[in-house]
Order: C-alpha cells, then structure tokens, then sequence
C-alpha cells in the first residue's frame, strides 16, 4: 500500500487472516483475534507464571501480580461494598483484560484490540447486562428504585425520574467511546507526529533538524500513552464498580 | 466525505489535544488513504462487516480470560495472600505470647527478688533487735553492779570516815592533852579537853 507510511489508520485496519463463514456470516480469524488471544496469552501467562512459586515473601513480579489483585479488591470493596465482592471476578478480567490489551497496542506493528468501537461497545454491554440482570434478579421491581433517588420533592420527581434513566441508558455508550476513543486518539496521535520525524527527515538537513521537535513530542507521547493505557483500564473498572453498587445497593443514592 | 466527517467528530470529542492531530489526520485521510484503500473503504474501526467475527473472537478469548482468572488464577493469588496473612497472624500471636511469657518471667523474678529482699530486711533487723537487746541487758547488768560496788564502797569511804572523824577527835584530844600539858604544865580533866576539841571541830 502506497500511503502506509502516513495514513494513521491503517493500524485499526481488521486483515482477516483464517477466513471463517458461518451461515452467510462473517467471523473470521482477524489480526483482531490474534491479538485478543494475545491478550489472553499475556495477561494469563504473567499472572499465572509469577506466582507459581508462591513465595511467603513475593519477588517483584509477583508482588505485581498481588498488587494488582489487591488494587481490584479495595477498589471493588469501596465502590460496591462487600455485597459487591461476588464480582470480583468479573471486574478483576475485565480490568487485567483492558489494561494488557491497552499495553500490548503500545508496541510498534500491534494491533490495538480495544481501539476497536465494537470491542469496548461489547464490554460495556457486558457490565450494563450484568448490573440489569443481577438488578432484577436479586431485587425484582425494586432495582427500579436505581431511578428514584430518595430526599426529592414530588413535584420534580418525574423530571429526575426522567434524568436518571438518559443517565442510566448512556452509561454503556459513555462507558465504551471513553476508552474506545482515548486509545483511538491516543494512537493516531503518535503515528500522526512519528509521521512527521518521517517526512522531514526525507528534506534534507534542514528537514532532519526540524524533525527533532516532531521527535520529541512523539516520545512524550508515548510516555502519555502509557499513562493512558493504564489510566482508562482504571476508569473502566471504577466505572464498573459504581455500576455494579446500584446493582447491590438500588436504593442506595 | 461521510468517513471523514464521522471521523473528524469522534476525535475531536477527545479534546484539544488530539483535535490538532485529527485536523492533520483529516487531510491526510482524504489526499492519501483511501488510494491504497482498506477493503470497504469505511473508517476500520467503524467498518460493520468485522462486528461480527470481533464479537465471536471477543467472546471466546474474555471467556476464556474470565474462566482462567476465576477458576485458576484469582484462588491462587487469594490462596498465597491468605496464606501470608495466616504467617503473619500466626507469628504475631507466637510473638505476643513469647512476650507475656517474658513478662511473667520478669513478674516472678521481680516477686522473688522483693521476697529475698524482705526476708533479709527481717532477718537483719532481728539480729539487729537481738544484739540491741542484749546490750542493753549486759548493760544493766553491769550497771546494777556497778551501782552495787559504788554504794558498798561508798559504805566503806563512810565507815572509814566517821571512824577516822572518830580517831581524830581522840588524837586531837591527846594532843590536846600533851600540848596543854606542856603549855602549863597541870593537868587538865579529860572531859574538859573533849568538849574543847568538840567546839573547835564545829
């Protein structure tokens, strides 16, 4: 392809490799694939391999592996309260998840799995899903106090009544184009300005001398979006414990 | 145009930042890009034909994460950090018995220590009362004969003085006698001599 070299887009291009169809669809084998198994590999492989010698006291890498378990488990036990501990699980994957997907799409030539609208749209489906289901489950029609905020006036119920579901109903959407579109940002950013290190270096001395600012701001960058990889996969998992606290606690504004 | 208009608008939600870049990414999109093209021709990330095998793929492998966490991983950074805390508690409680225990030790050596300390005190003080005691009696005793040696021999100075008081008034008599004698040369009746001597005495 011609204009590879700088066309910023090109990383979230989707190449099917194993061509799959099933029933007239489409569910192929993609370098996206690729990369949420990567992802899996990863993230399994560290957690699993630093703490296989469970060690009393913990070398560094295990003590990663530790810290972020014990990260998610205060962060849940804050957010959701005790109640809320059933889902450690479920937001302990979905952060590790998020956080080595993210940190895997900082390496040069990968693809970045949660840069994909689809991808982060289908997580914050799952969290809403999960926060609805368990919602009636466990309190039937009284998950529907989650809009009945207590302490207002009559008269403006309806009005925040009316509030509270637009909220609850763009959670998902919110939840999802956050970090969708930080990574997406993020990495166009960085190919837009190493693109530039690229171009001026092709004019010359001049060119070369001017391409050290474009150099510069494409290093900070990537330390900033280092920050950001982590920093988003921890909004997410906030995000999801606050959510899932009105799935505990309906009543609990 | 509609591609990069939807494009334009998801990064500039983003913020000043990145609105420079998706200005810059903008142009580059519509002078370059779609030359070589990407297939569909659709911004990828917005391109609908790879939903679909994204939300399998995505299914399976956070499936299969969420399984391994839950069922292998999670039970075993629990299970160490359980563990730890179990040795810490443990050894926390072995040191803080190993410390009553000193303190009982100490408790019972401070006991012991004042029980000596006391029983010195007494015994000394016993033989301190026993030796004042018997000071005191050897004093007595040997004051009462003392006492009893002064007097007898205050008894003794007393007889040997009235009978040498005695003997005086005899002597003094004789020479009374002998010096009146030979003064005037008569004799002189003893009762006289005696009862001059008697006067002169007084």
């Amino acid at each position: 392809m011609a204009g590879d070299k700088v066309d910023p887009v090109h990383q979230f291009v989707v190449n099917k490799i194993v061509p799959i169809e099933i029933g007239g669809i489409d569910f192929s084998f993609t370098n996206a694939s690729l990369f949420m198994f990567a992802t899996l590999a990863v993230a399994t492989a560290f957690l699993y391999l630093t703490t296989s010698t469970r060690s009393l006291v913990p070398g560094r890498m295990q003590s990663v592996s530790e810290i972020s378990y014990e990260f998610i488990a205060s962060m849940l036990r804050e957010g959701a309260g005790s109640h809320g501990m059933k889902f450690f699980p479920m937001v302990f994957s979905l952060f590790m998840f998020i956080l080595t997907a993210n940190m895997l799409g900082m390496v040069p030539y990968f693809f970045t799995v949660t840069s994909q609208i689809i991808v982060t749209f289908a997580l914050a489906l799952f969290v809403i899903g999960t926060v609805l289901f368990y919602g009636f489950y466990k309190h039937g029609l009284g998950f529907l106090n989650v809009f009945v905020p207590s302490g207002v006036p009559g008269i403006l119920l309806p009005l925040v009544i009316a509030i509270e579901v637009i909220s609850f109903l763009s959670r998902p959407i919110s939840l999802s184009v956050r970090l969708f579109a930080n990574m997406l940002a993020g990495h166009i950013t960085l190919k837009v300005f190493a693109g530039f290190v690229a171009s001026l270096g092709t004019l010359g001395a001049l060119g070369i001398g001017g391409a050290i600012l474009p150099l510069i701001m494409t290093v900070a960058l990537t330390g900033l979006e280092f920050l950001v990889s982590f920093l988003q996969a921890y909004v997410f998992a906030v995000l999801t414990c606050m959510y899932l606290n009105d799935a505990v606690h309906p009543g609990g504004h | 145009m509609f591609v990069t208009a939807a494009y334009a608008q998801s990064t500039t939600t983003e913020g000043a930042e990145t609105h420079d870049a998706a200005a810059g990414e903008v142009h580059t999109e519509t002078g370059v890009a779609h030359e070589g093209g990407h297939g569909s021709g659709v911004f990828p990330p917005f391109d609908s034909s790879t939903f679909a095998s994204q939300l399998l793929w995505l299914a399976i492998t956070f499936g299969l994460f969420y399984l391994l966490m839950s069922k292998v991983v999670m039970p075993r950074i629990g299970g160490i950090l359980e563990t730890r805390n179990d040795t810490i508690a443990r050894d926390l409680d072995d040191a803080a018995r190993s410390k009553a225990e000193a303190d009982a030790a100490i408790a019972a050596y401070e006991q012991e220590l004042a029980a000596a300390k006391a029983k010195g005190n007494a015994i000394a003080s016993e033989a301190r009362e026993a030796a004042k005691a018997k000071a005191t009696a050897d004093r007595t005793a040997v004051e009462a004969s003392l006492n009893k040696k002064i007097s007898a021999a205050e008894a003794r100075i007393a007889d040997i003085k009235t009978k040498a008081l005695a003997d005086v008034g005899a002597i003094a008599e004789e020479t009374a006698t002998a010096v009146v004698e030979q003064l005037i040369g008569g004799k002189v009746s003893k009762a006289e001599i005696a009862s001059a001597v008697k006067a002169s005495a007084k």
